[in-house]
């Protein structure tokens, strides 16, 4: 494994991190639409809290996809062929959700509104829920090939690990969604969306016990990297208890930033044990290793150039424009 | 055209070009219509005069309906390689992945994130800022152009490569010969181009929609004439880019070319060009046509004289070229109907829309009523709305169809370049579902912008991009400084 390519790993992993950090609250506020919102109103101001950002944040899936495509194209091609209708369904889902909130906006009828509030809503959970399932049955092992090709069968996709992961993601984004709700709205909806992260918490930790378990029992992670794979738990732990801590005390800040890194802290601990694998092969003989799934050299070097001229510039004006947006917005009242 | 049938191989490109051609209706209306709003946005920057501030808010309203759709039908896209041309990917992933992620990192944050600044900042910045919001999406979304195409340029002509031996996949020997690639700098101002025609011709014929009904003339009017304006440019551009990038395909692809004129023989030197013609394609014969002298050599070498190569003498070639490799099985024939028809469908509305904007401009000069008594012409470019769109699908027909059976050409064939993973059963249920969302979607997406228009530019402040607001019931924007309160 060369420099560049074990660069690249970490690109591909920090691109993910930025994605679900972000896009997970996206899920979560969107989730919350109907879940959570109980009026018309309080749904204008939920999806305003996202309203200029979503979009932006729906590129860091784009670019993770395109740079994994450039960096990594035997990952890239395997992992998108083999989880067909896992990425089918969730293309499904980011469709319907990333129209609804221009649609919602202006259906005249109360019934097409809900249409789409429950687009927004459903599509986010699917996503969200979908993402968390295709990452956990990845690093389960599918049957896999010589050349990368996966044919699973059902429970390849679908199992208790790959379940347990699904909801235990989909509950993550959650919690983030409401804790970004938080930080950004005030009066009632502030009030209950902590009221529902205190009760939220203590389910979320049962869930990442449960998801301890399976993950001992399912994956080689515990016996082929025990010390980082306990630290970064241990460390996945302790945020969710600094974030739970933040809810209570009302520390928005605090329990966003802890919610947004455990989700992260979830793909270093994906990251962490699929290397020097970047696909892990039920029969281990076929696992594609970095230096095997990667571009040429001459490729890497151009996409490690353009990527830290480019990535800078591109930070400056993505922070500024959540900066320009910073405050809180006013409360709704009951229509 | 996709006479596969039900094949992996047949359902995967079928899938590929519907979901194309669907997203390829959005990509170039909001491309164009970045710009025709950062337009307008930037006259009213400089002369204060709200109706363009109007025009602006009322257009850059169908703009952001367009750019949503435009946006979850490209994710599409970009899965599409991995998921169904998975051999592809592995292929040509060295090459094709750098442009892809280019497009992401350079283009996409930059149009996302200030078309976001963008709809929720209309009070909190000054004229000249907000429109700069508007320039850098229009600028992003252009260069989003470049980078896609820069990929699609190697698929057509390849440069800048070199062949792994042991894996046989393509490598990057040079990143400038791939961008420098003269196929991209003729596709690119080409594309560029229908963008702007695409968006111009649709806010002028909505204008002469509204016109007929004599509604907010001078708004209308003010449109439709920064519309032709624009239009009457990319018309133009269009005409003189296609022209160009039709004599670079006469050495670069003849096969493609051949077809576009649908030449089984060799051309005569007398430049016969058919305005129609019948086809056996079976027999790799054209059956009767109606032709002029000339012509065809105006276009291919802007000579009298000349000959253009046909299908028939291509094909020998590529055999004698490619049969060491591919084998002598190989169909180098391409769908000469789809080509012929859809270079002619492509030509005649570049033409028509240069002709348009000329008459549309003269009939819609400031002091004269012209336009308004000559409801004719209003009706025309009331249809012409919807011809754009179906002149950017011939062209890329033309360019994509025209490439078979390579998908990069002369190095991977489009049935090698399939997932061996693909069912039957999956593409099938996916294609399905595919075209019953994009069904809604198109129809979503008329129906609002129909709305949009009905309810006319007055109506554009109250449900614009700022919701209304909770406690007064008054109209406020949610992002503005009154609408949040201190902690």
């Amino acid at each position: 494994m060369t420099n560049l390519q074990f660069l690249w790993f970490l690109l591909i992993g920090v691109l993910f991190s930025g994605f679900f950090f972000l896009e997970g609250f996206d899920f979560g506020v969107g989730m919350s639409i109907k879940f959570f919102g109980k009026n018309t109103a309080e749904r204008d101001t939920i999806i305003q809290t996202i309203g200029p950002h979503w979009d932006g944040n729906e590129v860091w899936l784009i670019t993770a996809g395109g740079a994994m495509f450039a960096s990594f194209p035997m990952w890239y091609a395997s992992l998108f062929s083999g989880y067909y209708i896992v990425l089918f369904l969730i293309l499904v889902a980011l469709i319907f959700r990333g129209v609804s909130f221009e649609f919602r906006a202006n259906m005249q009828t109360a019934g097409w509104r809900n249409f789409w509030e429950w687009a927004a809503s459903i599509g986010s959970f699917c996503a969200a829920f979908l993402f968390g399932m295709m990452f956990t049955s990845m690093i389960e092992g599918v049957p896999m090939d010589k050349d990368g090709n996966i044919f699973g069968s059902f429970t390849t996709y679908v199992n208790w690990f790959s379940l347990v992961g699904g909801v235990a993601v989909t509950l993550l984004c959650l919690i983030h969604g409401l804790n970004f709700l938080q930080l950004k709205t005030m009066g009632e909806l502030r009030d209950r969306a902590q009221k529902w992260n205190k009760v939220l918490y203590p389910i979320l930790i049962v869930g990442e016990v449960l998801f301890v378990v399976l993950l001992y029992l399912s994956t080689d992670f515990f016996a082929k990297k025990p010390g980082s794979t306990w630290g970064i738990l241990i460390v996945l732990v302790l945020l969710t208890l600094i974030a739970w801590w933040g809810v209570v005390k009302a520390h928005n800040w605090t329990s966003f930033i802890a919610s947004g890194l455990s989700l992260i802290s979830v793909v270093v601990l994906i990251f962490n044990g699929l290397f020097p694998r970047v696909m892990i092969g039920t029969n281990n003989v076929n696992s594609i290793l970095i230096k095997n799934a990667s571009s040429s050299p001459y490729t890497l070097h151009l996409m490690t150039i353009i990527a830290f001229s480019i990535l800078p510039i591109v930070l400056i004006y993505f922070i500024w424009s959540y900066w320009v947006f910073y405050k809180r917005l006013k409360s709704p009242k009951a229509a | 055209m996709l006479s596969a049938g039900l094949t992996v191989l047949g359902l995967s490109r079928f899938q590929f070009a519907m979901t194309t051609v669907f997203h390829y209706f959005f990509v170039p209306f909001s491309i164009g219509l970045a710009i025709v709003v950062a337009v307008m946005e930037t006259v009213y920057a400089v002369n204060k005069d709200e109706t363009y501030k109007k025009m602006a808010q009322f257009w850059g309203k169908i703009f952001l309906y367009s750019f949503a759709v435009g946006v979850v039908t490209g994710i599409i896209q970009e899965f599409q390689f991995g998921m169904n041309w998975s051999e592809y990917s592995r292929f040509m992933g060295d090459i094709f992945g750098a442009p892809l992620a280019i497009e992401a990192l350079a283009a996409f944050f930059l149009e996302s994130t200030f078309i976001g600044l963008w709809m929720f900042t209309w009070d909190r910045f000054k004229p000249g800022i907000h429109a700069l919001f508007i320039w850098l999406v229009a600028f992003g979304s252009s260069l989003s152009a470049i980078w896609i195409l820069a990929a699609n340029s190697f698929m057509q002509n390849p440069v800048g490569f070199a062949i792994n031996k042991s894996t046989g996949r393509v490598v990057m020997t040079s990143f400038g010969a791939v961008v420098s690639n003269p196929q991209l700098w003729l596709e690119f101002p080409h594309v560029l181009m229908g963008a702007g025609i695409t968006a111009s011709f649709v806010v002028a014929g909505a204008s002469a929609w509204r016109l007929l009904k004599k509604d907010h003339e001078s708004f209308y009017r003010k449109s439709m004439n920064v519309a032709l304006i624009i239009g009457l440019i990319a018309s133009l551009g269009s005409i003189a880019s296609g022209d160009m990038q039709t004599r670079f395909l006469i050495k670069q692809q003849p096969m493609k070319f051949a077809a576009m004129e649908g030449l089984y023989k060799n051309s005569t030197n007398k430049g016969d060009w058919a305005v129609y013609s019948s086809f056996n394609t079976k027999q790799h014969k054209t059956t009767s046509s109606l032709e002029v002298p000339y012509v065809l050599n105006i276009l291919s070498y802007h000579k009298l004289t000349g000959t253009v190569k046909g299908q028939n003498a291509v094909n020998k070639e590529m055999h004698a070229t490619y049969d060491k490799k591919f084998g002598k099985d190989m169909n180098y024939y391409v769908p000469t109907k789809t080509l012929f028809w859809s270079f002619r469908l492509m030509a005649v509305s570049g033409g028509l829309f240069a002709l348009v904007a000329i008459i549309g401009l003269f009939f819609n000069r400031k002091k004269s009523q012209m336009i308004m008594r000559q409801r004719w012409f209003l009706y025309i470019m009331g249809l012409m709305l919807w011809l754009p769109f179906l002149a950017n699908t011939a062209g890329w027909f033309i360019t994509e169809f025209g490439r078979y059976p390579w998908v990069v050409y002369g190095l991977l064939t489009i049935a090698d370049a399939v997932s061996p993973t693909s069912t039957v059963t999956g593409l099938l249920f996916t294609n399905i579902v595919y075209f019953l969302l994009f069904a809604g979607l198109g129809l979503v997406m008329i129906i609002l912008s129909h709305r949009v228009l009905k309810a006319g530019p007055d109506s554009v402040e109250t449900n614009g991009y700022s919701t209304e607001d909770h406690n007064e019931g008054k109209v406020e924007d949610p992002y503005g400084t009154e609408a949040f309160n201190h902690d």
